[in-house]
């Protein structure tokens, strides 16, 4: 069990890392993993006052959170895949449900629900500490084995 | 009055749109901000290192992409709207068409349907080149007008 354990943080620790040094935006919103599992990621979206999108209110900018949605989608579906691909986002679908309270923190839930030869299909909640309670939710598909090859300058 | 509609106000007043961002610490750190080009209120998305998700490619990230649909149609609700207080997204659906390239991107709102408590827009975003959009969107917004006539129940307004 030790070594399950052990081995699990190592991979989340290698995740983390990975992340940092790949995302480039991500970085920029200091997103962290909290959990990865089959199908399912975990994410946390630190509160920064550089993202408040209502300086009335503090509350959080909605592209801050569809950022953090994509992010944690885009990962649920590659713990889901059988070989790593690359994937890419066909569509994203937001609803707000409430607004997020400042100064707290906020934690996105994804889960690819089913992943067939070429598309992905995953689901996400934003949420501050109770899953039954949440800011937003997000649906979103994903084309499976997109072209990884650097592009040349002008074309596509 | 509070201070965000006194910002939209005076830049209404003043022309500037680029008063629409002022105070807004995200639109900052995303670098979008609304321009006038020939005529058009666009969203502006300044490219940045900081705005990439896959460094490969190297492409914008999605939520990037999605900040600027969002920003873009409640810029077109503010200005064209009598919103007294600012717009609350409801639903935002991007439809991701082709990658963002490392270059500044454009967005253009278009209100589709404006009930009494519910704005519906639909927003295009493009690169070099507007016929070939990289994402389109579609977002339906809770707004509060100046003028709140009672309910009736015989109007819908969704």
């Amino acid at each position: 069990m030790a070594d399950d354990d052990s081995e699990r943080l190592r991979v989340l620790t290698d995740m983390n890392r990975r992340f940092e040094r790949m995302v480039p935006h991500n970085r920029a919103l200091n997103l962290e993993v909290l959990a990865l599992e089959h199908a399912r990621a975990t994410f946390r979206l630190p509160y920064d006052r550089k993202l408040i999108g209502n300086p009335e209110t503090g509350v959080l900018h909605g592209g801050a959170i569809t950022a953090a949605m994509d992010a944690a989608c885009g990962t649920a579906v590659f713990q889901a895949l059988p070989r790593p691909m690359v994937i890419a986002t066909l569509d994203l679908r937001i609803d707000y449900l409430k607004p997020a309270t400042p100064p707290r923190d906020i934690t996105i839930r994804a889960h690819c629900y089913k992943v067939t030869r070429s598309v992905a299909f995953v689901r996400g909640l934003a949420f501050h500490d109770d899953e039954s309670d949440p800011i937003a939710s997000g649906t979103g598909s994903f084309m499976l084995g997109t072209t990884t090859t650097r592009r040349a300058p002008e074309s596509e | 009055m509070n201070r965000v509609i006194e910002r939209i106000a005076a830049a209404k007043r003043s022309g500037e749109v680029s008063r629409l961002v002022e105070a807004v610490p995200y639109a900052s750190f995303m670098g979008i901000s609304a321009v006038v080009v020939e005529g058009e209120l666009l969203g502006r998305l300044q490219f940045a290192d900081h705005l990439i998700g896959n460094p490969m490619l190297p492409a914008l990230h999605g939520g990037v992409i999605g900040a600027l649909l969002e920003s873009t149609a409640i810029f077109q609700l503010m200005w064209e709207t009598e919103a007294i207080l600012l717009p609350r997204t409801i639903t935002l659906t991007v439809d991701y068409l082709r990658s963002g390239r490392a270059v500044d991107t454009f967005a253009r709102g278009v209100l589709t349907r404006q009930g009494r408590r519910v704005a519906c827009v639909r927003v295009d975003a493009w690169q070099d080149d507007r016929s070939r959009p990289i994402a389109v969107a579609s977002a339906h917004f809770l707004i509060e007008t100046a003028e709140m006539p009672g309910p009736t129940p015989s109007e819908s307004d969704t």
